[in-house]
């Protein structure tokens, strides 16, 4: 294998380790120390891409992040997506694809589009994909214009991690500004957090060929790095991008291929004081006809190829330009034994101190890039004057351009600080800083090594801008965004239809959306529009630079919070004894795990929940009822508080009393529904549905600490404090009986809704009887380091009363036959109270508490509402789905309810179900028809109540 | 992500706060104002382009309730305006 164009000598790589690859299939070698990029140069690779929209060829145009053409898909263990080949290290055994092409970039069948392109043109997408919907054309523009496929799989080993950290300076870039600022912020003591993109520290200096104090300037830079590391206090990554500016100085950083073994890439947020913006700068592309052509490229990558990793991309060059950047660059090609043919310098006058630098090389000026010749690969350039003329042709395979620099100012304007543009530099730059934060070196838009670190030595900068050749004779396309296929014609065609905003320009013609953000052209579409509209580039001002400022994995953004390591579950000490006895195990609010049913073998969820149900309904069930949420209230004003927030009045409740009640927001919804108990004097306990403990927390908390400050009312949370094993049914009190018990459990000493507090089975208890079945039943709760043994005792006494464990399903079932209400089931943000047929909860003594002026208000305007019925459909066996609408007489009209629960009721050996219907408490023995797509059920309106509608069982 | 100062324990990430709404009108008696006014007491919150006060809860923290002042245009943390609390 040869690498022919790989020079003899020179470069930071190393020939000693050769590493081999492959590109669309084919073996390659490179060096350690390439990119993908340098090593597809080395080996003369000079088609590597096709375009996103008309599948033109291309080639490598830059050396870095700001490359727009050739994207690559990387297989195997590095698989990932769109990554710019100049971005992606070389390694033995990668494996890369260009993206766009099929089935070679040489021979690309998408490259049809290129014959069609007029009828491609800015706003191709929202003209033709808003008829008749996007999804007939997606799978055919996917296959011919999409970018690369997301990886299948997570990476088969290794992790992402994220680390916080603070300092007081986080420096964003290594290159000359940046080591110089961290030197200085080391030497006076500061904690100082030094991030780079590249490799190796350096910056623009790796690529050119300078002298700091008479001495190489890398030279300079190693000292500068030995002297870093010296520093406890100092922080220094590479391979690592400050890629998002938040607010108050947060940074978020990713770090690439960190030293930590199985870490594949670390995502850091650090907290800083003050940010130093050391971005450099960004060349920019020209803009002619058929500017895009492969061995197009940006000059100072031609530069960076030649120095940094020892390969000439071509053998015959032309350089053209608008400023002073590329004489040094052809004094280096030079030097490297390259063919320069001619510079083409704009300007009518170069400054004869850049003349200087190159003796041997014929310098045009006055004169552009008028036209290239050769479709697969760049054979000759025109040269034109601007004055006019037929121009002449050089033959060159290397088009090397710069149309001046940009300093990259995105981390800055993220953060919101300002732009102003420039008019000596032809560039934004940094204006008021917003955050403490400040730019430096390049980034500053001080071009010129001398004013960034005293002794550098290289030319003054000096530019006149050229936002676009405007001469006759250019046949081809002049691209602004080479990455999305933008033209000039797209932007005048942009204009043309009214879309003169810089922001409706970038978003009708895709200007800058790609994923290189337009770092080479969206300078050159501000000038487009700014000449179109002969106003000054001041004026067009930029687009909005947003994070990320380069492509970040979705791997490194999550880190280790994926999967349920994003919301742990919640175990209550009787999870491990459920999943023991075959329990199929759910999420039941606020992330806790319960069982939904306990299925004997061979039997299904009906059969089991059944068999459960019955249990409860004719013998003894027992649950875990530790996750509903329970809060202990002390102080002077706890009654006070609890008749604000509940709709009934508890502050007349005596000690070991309690009551059900309802909590309404101030608009008037319910929020809550749960039970109040008042342990002594000034001692309560309240109890919240499970999945919102928290935010009934958040709520009393509000109002205790905003609204209430001098109410004496101390809240603690005690879910986790108190389990629970709630038995339940006809026999539940021999069961609890048999448990062992100092409680009188007779129900003249103990009646339903009281609290005692005892001891069962031995552990200190308090026992509450609460029923959410319908039947008499016991909650008792003990400390969770009991629990289990509690759990053990209560099944192995209650065998012989043929006690069963009762999962979710079953509650459900057992609430409905009662009509207890839900969450989320028959409260859904428009019912209240009256509607679910329980007005005696919403007191008409207190003259205040939360919600009641809203809940009148609601009610003053008439008309009629949904409320809570029961509904039997007139087959037994007929079940009818939940969230079913009921409809007028069954018609296709707009609904007047919908069902929300229907269950199998063991006790009525019949389907039973509950709905919200219009006007329904007074449409009862009425017939009313659920609608479903191709049938009615007629039903018949009931009372929401199947089992005990006196509610004797549960007070037994 | 913002950093904001609880009275308790100074400087945390805006991640260990629940927001609890801009500080509007007090809560006026429902029995002793017309339909329109108690309305706008539950409906309109103050939304200024600028400065507001704001209630937050250090929720994954002490579990203070406090408010701050917040420029909505910049997410800067600023001094109560003059004539203010
Ligand atoms: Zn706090």
């Amino acid at each position: 294998m040869v690498q022919r164009n790989r020079r003899a000598s020179g470069g930071r790589i190393d020939r000693n380790r050769p590493l081999h690859f492959t590109f669309n299939g084919k073996l390659y070698e490179g060096f350690e120390g390439d990119t993908l990029a340098s090593a597809l140069l080395a080996n003369g690779i000079r088609l590597t891409a096709r375009s996103f929209k008309y599948h033109r060829p291309r080639s490598i145009m830059g050396h870095g992040v700001e490359e727009p053409a050739t994207l690559v898909e990387l297989d195997g263990e590095d698989a990932s997506g769109n990554r710019p080949a100049t971005t992606v290290p070389l390694r033995d055994g990668l494996s890369a694809r260009s993206v766009n092409c099929w089935p070679s970039p040489e021979f690309d069948l998408g490259g049809i589009n290129q014959l069609l392109s007029r009828f491609i043109p800015a706003g191709f997408y929202y003209k033709t994909f808003k008829w008749p919907n996007w999804h007939l054309f997606e799978p055919s523009i996917r296959r011919a214009a999409g970018l690369a496929a997301a990886p299948e799989s997570p990476p088969a080993s290794g992790h992402f991690e994220a680390r916080n950290a603070h300092a007081d300076v986080l420096i964003a870039g290594a290159g000359p500004a940046g080591l110089q600022a961290a030197l200085e912020a080391g030497r006076a003591g500061k904690r100082v957090f030094l991030a780079d993109e590249g490799a190796e520290a350096g910056g623009s200096l790796l690529n050119r060929n300078l002298s700091i104090g008479g001495r190489s300037a890398l030279d300079w830079v190693e000292d500068a790095v030995a002297e870093l590391r010296g520093m406890e206090n100092v922080t220094h990554l590479q391979n690592a991008t400050v890629w998002a500016y938040r607010e108050h100085n947060l940074m978020i950083v990713n770090e690439r291929e960190p030293e930590l073994d199985g870490v594949l890439e670390r995502s850091w947020r650090v907290r800083v004081g003050e940010v130093v913006i050391a971005t450099g700068a960004t060349e920019r592309a020209m803009v002619f006809g058929d500017n895009d052509r492969p061995g197009v490229m940006l000059a100072s990558s031609v530069q960076a190829y030649v120095n940094r990793w020892g390969v000439t991309p071509g053998q015959r060059m032309v350089l053209f330009t608008n400023n002073n950047s590329v004489y040094a660059v052809a004094a280096d090609l030079a030097a490297a034994g390259m063919q320069v043919e001619a510079i083409l310098d704009c300007r009518k006058t170069v400054p004869p101190e850049a003349v200087k630098l190159v003796p041997d090389i014929p310098v045009h000026a006055a004169t552009v890039a008028g036209d290239v010749r050769g479709r697969k690969g760049v054979r000759a350039v025109k040269a034109v004057p601007v004055t006019g003329g037929a121009g002449r042709w050089i033959d060159c395979d290397v088009l090397g351009c710069s149309g001046g620099w940009n300093p990259t100012v995105h981390l800055w304007s993220q953060s919101r600080s300002t732009l102003r543009f420039d008019e000596d530099l032809a560039a934004f730059v940094p204006d008021e800083a917003v955050q403490n934060c400040r730019a430096v070196g390049a980034a500053a838009g001080d071009l010129t090594l001398d004013r960034i670190v005293g002794g550098g030595e290289d030319l003054a900068y000096a530019i006149e801008p050229l936002w676009r050749v405007n001469v006759p004779g250019q046949r081809g396309k002049a691209f602004l965004d080479v990455q999305n296929d933008v033209s000039v014609s797209d932007v005048h065609l942009a204009l043309r239809e009214g879309y003169d905003n810089v922001e409706h320009v970038k978003r009708y013609t895709t200007g800058g959306m790609g994923i290189d953000q337009g770092k080479t052209g969206n300078i050159n579409i501000i000038g487009t529009v700014a000449m179109q509209k002969g106003v000054p580039l001041q004026e067009v001002g930029t687009t909005t630079f947003r994070s990320p400022y380069t492509p970040v994995s979705f791997g490194a953004i999550g880190g280790l919070r994926e999967g349920w390591r994003l919301f742990p579950y919640r175990h209550t000490p009787v999870t491990q004894w459920n999943k023991d006895h075959g329990a199929v195990m759910y999420e039941a609010g606020a992330r806790w795990r319960r069982p939904g049913y306990f299925p004997k073998p061979g039997e299904g969820l009906q059969e089991a929940v059944n068999r459960e149900c019955r249990a409860v309904r004719e013998g003894v069930g027992v649950y875990d009822g530790s996750p509903l949420g329970t809060f202990e209230l002390k102080g002077r004003d706890v009654p006070k508080f609890l008749d604000f927030i509940y709709s009934n009045i508890m502050s007349t409740l005596k000690p070991g009393d309690g009551r059900y009640g309802l909590m309404l927001s101030e608009d008037g919804l319910i929020l809550d529904d749960g039970v109040a108990f008042r342990l002594d004097e000034h001692r309560w306990m309240i109890s919240t549905s499970t999945g919102h403990a928290d935010a009934v927390n958040q709520h009393m908390e509000k109002l205790l600490q905003t609204e209430f400050p001098d109410w004496q009312v101390l809240i603690t949370t005690v879910t986790s404090q108190w389990n629970n094993a709630t038995i339940c049914g006809p026999k539940a009190r021999e069961v609890l009986q048999a448990v062992d018990s100092d409680i009188d459990l007779s129900p003249e000493a103990f009646p339903f809704m009281s609290f005692r507090e005892g001891t069962v089975a031995g552990f200190p208890a308090r026992v509450v009887r609460v029923s959410f079945t319908g039947e008499l039943s016991y909650e008792v709760n003990v400390a969770p380091r009991h629990m289990a043994a509690l759990w053990d005792k209560v099944m192995e006494v209650g065998a012989p009363f043929g006690i069963l464990p009762v999962g979710s399903e079953s509650s459900h079932v057992l609430r409905v036959e009662k009509g207890f209400l839900s969450l989320g089931h028959e409260v859904d943000g428009t019912v209240d109270a009256y509607d679910l047929g329980m007005g005696w909860v919403m007191s008409k003594k207190k003259p205040d508490y939360l919600g009641k002026r809203s809940v009148q208000l609601r009610r003053s305007g008439g008309g009629t509402r949904r409320e809570l019925v029961g509904i039997l459909a007139d087959d037994p066996n007929q079940q009818i789905p939940e969230g079913a609408p009921l409809t007028p007489g069954g018609r296709k009209e707009a609904t007047d309810g919908l069902v929300t629960a229907c269950v199998w009721s063991v006790v009525n050996n019949r389907w039973v179900g509950l709905a919200l219907l219009e006007d329904g408490h007074a449409r009862q023995g009425e017939t009313a028809h659920v609608r479903l797509k191709d049938d009615v059920i007629p039903v018949t309106v009931t009372k929401p109540v199947f089992h005990d509608p006196e509610g004797k069982l549960l007070r037994s | 992500m913002m950093n904001i100062t609880c009275p308790f324990c100074g400087k945390r990430n805006e991640s260990e706060f629940i927001h609890g709404g801009p500080v509007g009108a007090v809560r006026p008696d429902p029995n002793a104002v017309s339909d329109e006014e108690w309305v706008e007491y539950l409906t309109v919150t103050p939304n200024p382009l600028g400065p507001v006060q704001e209630k937050w809860w250090h929720a994954r923290g002490c579990g203070e309730w406090f408010s701050i002042w917040r420029d909505t245009r910049t997410h800067d943390i600023v001094e109560a305006p003059d004539g203010t609390t």
